[in-house]
């Protein structure tokens, strides 16, 4: 933000953290551990990797941003904010009648917003398109499509995957967070997808496979993403662990959906201000 | 255009959700936990051809009763809607009964086709149970199924139900498995009211029935409108209005007998309300079946709008439609003049 212009990506995800904990407090619920799991993707995403306009996010030039698991909306609004996109007083409404800022992300509601999630394995797909419509105008923007580890049960998803490679879309950088967690419970339990590395390689991808919370993996990943030479599209396998940062919700029983007594929030924040000073 | 951002009034506002999930039951109202779980865990003590299937919602349509009673007859196919449909209609070619759940929008937006080859066009033997139908959730459009009675009563062989309160959807869950072919339910699910319990009723497969008898309106209603109707009526009898309510629970076939013969008595405005878009639901379907026999009652419809519905609380979206039970009192009124 703009009165620290040399904030660290730590920091970065530092305040992205915060900042979803603090919606999290607003309805006591929610996709909490998510934001938490993934804060340090967005953070390299949105303060190393794209390009865009804070104060114009329908610029032409920007690269897009597609979050296809809407239900992490909490996470992208908590980015969204830190970028200067959205005001920071705007997330006490969050998911509240009449807010910008719903559960569920949805591009006529937010500005930063790109498509309209809720209905997974649907952001590829639209990927797919966005990016055949950049090379058709001639664009250099990419296309990154942030999408979860349920999403990839959904065969739509692998349709995108085929029909990226097919049309050799190298100006698509997807990500998959693997938290290991879906609705019903842990997704190796779900249908099994492993070994996922090389079924994308084998699908024609150029594939990375990371730790999705050790910021340094996730610029190396980002930059060979954005560098590599091949016409292919790209993916990012990000290993994450929900709930990251709050130690407490690291290792409490894993659910998709988490309810926090009213004062933890307030521990929370402090378990986040400690990690940011150790 | 997006909308412009207005700062919070200040002081603390009332807390509202747009959370997926929401309690469709009234403060205090006497509700049952989960009756479609325990109802299908009961018949299936003595149907060995009951298999349950979800797509990664069986806590979420309290099929999780099911798959803890009987572990090896429960499939977890993962977040795979297309997949759930296909594989519930080839359990059913080799004679096996699947209660397959997930969400209405689901079911009927991602998966139509695949319903229409592999279980509706085969006539199979499949249940399929939808959480989240009409507008249940405040979660915004992805998860608001206003029009799954409009797509499912288009597709020949499909039976279409929509129950009322936890009564009605225990039920139901013993009528449609008794049923031969495919079934689309609508799914009350977690803490659901109860509420015909105070009426002599049971469900019958195709039967619309009476709850109360009225001389100035009649309702003819279906799911969670039919218990918005009877509390309508309630408050309406203190203004000496006498609203009677018909229960249409089931959608397709329909029991043209009993409606057109309600519907027939003369001197009663008929007002058709249901949790659905105004679009191809019962409204339509019982308008078409008077006209087409010549009972040209006064007819008004109490549904959703032509229109994607927005996120936010259940109750503020259910005012702000016009079908909670002030809305739909206030609408009455209105009418009657
Ligand atoms: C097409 C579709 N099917 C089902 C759902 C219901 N649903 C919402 S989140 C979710 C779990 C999906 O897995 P994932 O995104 O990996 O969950 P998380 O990591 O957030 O726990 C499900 C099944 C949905 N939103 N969209
Ligand atoms: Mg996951």
């Amino acid at each position: 933000m703009a009165e620290l212009p040399n904030k660290s990506l730590a920091d970065r995800a530092y305040h992205i953290r915060r900042n979803a904990v603090l919606m999290g407090e607003v309805q006591g619920q929610g996709y909490i551990a998510q934001a938490l799991d993934i804060a340090d993707v967005l953070a390299v995403a949105y303060f190393h990797a794209m390009t865009y306009r804070p104060e114009d996010p329908e610029w032409e030039g920007r690269d897009r941003f597609l979050l296809s698991n809407g239900h992490y909306a909490i996470a992208l609004y908590a980015a969204l904010i830190e970028a200067g996109i959205l005001p920071e007083n705007e997330l006490e409404t969050y998911g509240s009648d009449d807010s910008r800022l719903p559960m569920s992300g949805m591009a006529q509601y937010t500005p930063g917003m790109e498509m309209s999630g809720g209905s997974l394995g649907i952001g590829l797909s639209i990927a797919v398109g966005k990016c055949l419509g950049l090379k058709r105008k001639g664009s250099s923007s990419r296309v990154y499509t942030l999408f979860s580890d349920g999403e990839l049960d959904e065969g739509s998803v692998w349709e995108a995957i085929l029909s990226a490679a097919h049309h050799k879309l190298d100006n698509l950088i997807a990500i998959v967070d693997i938290n290991n967690m879906q609705a019903d419970g842990p997704s190796t339990q779900m249908m099994g997808f492993e070994p996922l590395k090389e079924k994308l390689e084998a699908f024609g991808w150029f594939t990375q496979r990371i730790d999705g919370n050790d910021l340094d993996a996730v610029v190396a990943a980002f930059d060979a993403a954005k560098a590599h030479p091949g016409p292919q599209p790209r993916m990012i396998i990000a290993d994450t662990l929900m709930g990251k940062g709050v130690p407490f919700l690291e290792t409490r029983d894993k659910s998709h959906f988490i309810r926090v007594d009213a004062h933890e929030w307030q521990l929370a924040l402090q378990a986040l201000d400690a990690g940011r000073s150790a | 255009m997006k909308p412009k951002f207005s700062p919070p009034a200040p002081g603390k506002p009332r807390l509202t959700t747009s959370a997926m999930i929401a309690s469709i039951a009234a403060d205090g109202q006497a509700t049952k936990p989960a009756p479609f779980g325990h109802a299908l865990v009961e018949i299936a003590s003595t149907r060995p051809d009951i298999v349950g299937m979800t797509a990664d919602l069986g806590k979420y349509t309290d099929l999780h009763i099911f798959a803890k009673a009987y572990p090896d007859r429960f499939y977890q196919m993962g977040m795979a809607e297309q997949l759930l449909f296909g594989a519930a209609g080839g359990l059913a070619s080799e004679g096996f009964t699947p209660f397959a759940t997930t969400y209405a929008v689901f079911a009927s937006r991602r998966a139509y086709d695949f319903i229409h080859q592999t279980i509706a066009e085969e006539d199979r033997d499949v249940k399929i149970v939808a959480a989240l139908p009409g507008l249940t959730s405040g979660y915004g459009p992805s998860h608001q199924a206003a029009e799954d009675l409009a797509l499912f009563r288009a597709m020949p062989n499909m039976v279409v139900v929509d129950p009322c309160d936890a009564l009605d959807t225990e039920q139901a869950t013993a009528a449609i498995a008794a049923h031969k072919g495919p079934v689309y339910m609508r799914l009350l699910r977690g803490n659901v009211p109860m509420v015909l319990d105070e009426y002599a009723y049971s469900f019958e497969l195709g039967k619309a029935k009476l709850l109360r008898d009225g001389r100035d309106v009649l309702v003819i209603s279906s799911g969670i409108l039919t218990m918005r109707a009877l509390e309508a009526a309630k408050a309406l009898a203190k203004d000496k209005v006498s609203l009677g309510v018909l229960h249409c629970p089931t959608i397709k076939p329909l029991d043209v007998e009993t409606i057109r013969r309600e519907a027939a008595k003369s001197g009663r405005l008929v007002v058709v309300a249901e949790n659905h878009t105004e679009i191809g639901g019962l409204g339509e379907a019982v308008a078409r079946d008077l006209m087409l026999n010549g009972i040209h009652p006064a007819f008004r419809h109490i549904a959703l709008p032509d229109e994607f519905l927005g996120a936010g609380a259940l109750p503020t979206l259910h005012d702000r439609y016009g079908i909670s039970t002030e809305a739909i009192v206030a609408t009455i009124k209105g009418w009657l003049g």
